[in-house]
């Protein structure tokens, strides 16, 4: 089954055009990255999917249910109440800056949307949060607050975060480009290592040895239409003159 | 009139000042939190009163707004502004005041949120309500206890200005006796209790402050 279904996505801020006309779909278990120059739209489409941004054109659908789409007055209808609590519980987002909430210890960061947003038993949100945590290495920084770890740990909780939900796919928008190339190898460690519990991910990512190790598929993204899409390997064997211009870059790099 | 009678006197009015004090901050800053969503409103018709509402009370003196409020009704529609109206007019004054500088302290600490603490509990599924009241206000109130805390501190002194309406609290009590008695003593006991009253709100703020710094 199709868990993501983005058919036809356009999005423009003013007059520039970001997605133009983008389809795309992630089947149950699958993993897909996203790569591409910057400003081709990576991340608005990331936005558009996790409905952060209202689209401009086409239709989402989460598992065959219908998310967003075009109403009769041309503009895209986002679900509210009861379809909005049923349709947020499809996803999760991991951001490139974390977006931890301060306030809250680690532990709370993990447990507050389960039990608060979920309505779901204490007892079992705890076990399955310091289950997260200790997944992530983190089961010694229950109680810290986010400012006392460091941005590699901050980034594990962010997953812990989402994952204590039970998201049906994860998306991550560049997870490790806010970090030191040293912290970056532990949180891609823990991101692989959802891979082996088959937990269907879209990763936007300017890891191109990670994207190749770890995806199904990967999307070559370019002024924002899909220019290259498959395997690992046919992408980044491709010669498609802006992919190879563009794994050039990273090569000198 | 001997010291210790002086002193019964003004702590008397110390505890109306208190009143004042206490009332007016128990009504001005949820009444702020509402102005400032009126102020921050997508509807410019709201958010241009709002503005104007805001512009006026912090650009006219307190001292004028207490008039206005106690002998308005009077000059308007020749309603009795005798008996427990003086108090209420004291209280109304000083929230609607109030709660115009606590909304424009509200307004700053909600627009230098970070969009992220937005879009993250828009994610988890947090409803607008929860996200409010959840994780940005909590994270406001430590952004603007300091600017709050000035503005406390000015209400302490502010207090003696229900004067202007012969509202009897510390000050009014301090003139009068002083006045009768041809002393200056009842002014240095006034000083000396502002001092105090202050002193004791300094220190819980600080207490407020130090309790809030768990994290950053
Ligand atoms: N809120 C916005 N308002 C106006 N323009 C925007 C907005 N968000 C993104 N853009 C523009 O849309 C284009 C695509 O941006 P996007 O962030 O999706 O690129 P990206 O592929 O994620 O790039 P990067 O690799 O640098 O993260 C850019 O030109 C950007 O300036
Ligand atoms: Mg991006």
């Amino acid at each position: 089954m199709n868990l993501l279904e983005m058919n036809h996505i356009k999005k423009h801020f003013d007059d520039l055009e970001v997605i133009k006309d983008i389809s795309l779909s992630v089947r149950e278990g699958e993993i897909l990255s996203i790569i591409g120059p910057s400003g081709s739209g990576k991340s608005t489409l990331l936005r558009c999917a996790t409905m952060l941004e209202t689209i401009d054109g086409g239709e989402i659908r989460y598992l065959n249910d219908r998310a967003v789409y075009m109403g009769e007055n041309g503009r895209a209808v986002m679900p509210k109440g009861a379809d909005a609590k049923r349709i947020y519980s499809y996803f999760g987002l991991v951001f490139q800056n974390f977006n931890l909430f301060p306030h809250y210890s680690v532990l709370k960061n993990v447990m507050d949307a389960p039990l608060h947003v979920q309505k779901r038993d204490k007892a079992e949100v705890k076990k399955e949060a310091m289950e997260w945590l200790d997944k992530m290495g983190l089961a010694d920084k229950a109680d810290a607050y986010p400012y006392q770890l460091s941005g590699g740990q901050c980034q594990r909780v962010a997953i812990a975060r989402a994952l204590a939900s039970n998201p049906k796919i994860l998306f991550f928008d560049e997870p490790t480009s806010a970090l030191d190339p040293e912290l970056t190898g532990e949180v891609l460690k823990v991101i692989k290592s959802l891979a082996d519990l088959h937990i269907t991910m879209v990763i936007v990512t300017h890891e191109m040895q990670f994207a190749k190790d770890i995806s199904d598929r990967v999307i070559f993204m370019d002024k924002g239409v899909i220019a290259q899409e498959g395997t690992p390997e046919a992408v980044f064997s491709s010669d498609n003159a802006r992919m190879k211009e563009f794994l050039g870059r990273f090569n000198q790099n | 009139m001997d010291f210790t009678k002086i002193l019964e006197m003004l702590a008397g009015g110390m505890l109306k000042s208190m009143g004042i004090f206490i009332l007016t901050l128990v009504f001005s800053l949820p009444l702020g939190l509402i102005i400032s969503f009126g102020r921050m409103s997508k509807n410019k018709i709201v958010s241009f009163i709002v503005k104007i509402y805001i512009s006026v009370m912090r650009g006219t003196p307190l001292m004028l707004q207490l008039l206005v409020v106690f002998f308005g009704p009077f000059y308007l529609w020749e309603a009795n502004i005798g008996g427990p109206y003086r108090f209420i007019a004291v209280i109304l004054a000083f929230a609607l005041n109030y709660a115009a500088y606590f909304a424009e302290i509200y307004r700053s600490g909600i627009e230098s949120m970070p969009s992220g603490q937005y879009e993250a509990a828009q994610i988890l599924g947090y409803s607008r309500a929860q996200t409010f009241f959840k994780i940005i206000l909590p994270q406001v109130i430590k952004r603007i206890l300091p600017a709050v805390t000035n503005e406390v501190i000015t209400l302490v002194k502010d207090t003696s200005l229900a004067f202007a309406i012969a509202y009897t609290e510390m000050f009014t009590l301090a003139k009068q006796i002083a006045a009768k008695e041809t002393t200056f003593v009842p002014f240095i006991v006034a000083a000396v209790f502002y001092y105090i009253f202050n002193l004791l709100v300094a220190v819980i703020m600080e207490h407020a402050e130090k309790k809030l710094n768990y994290y950053q």
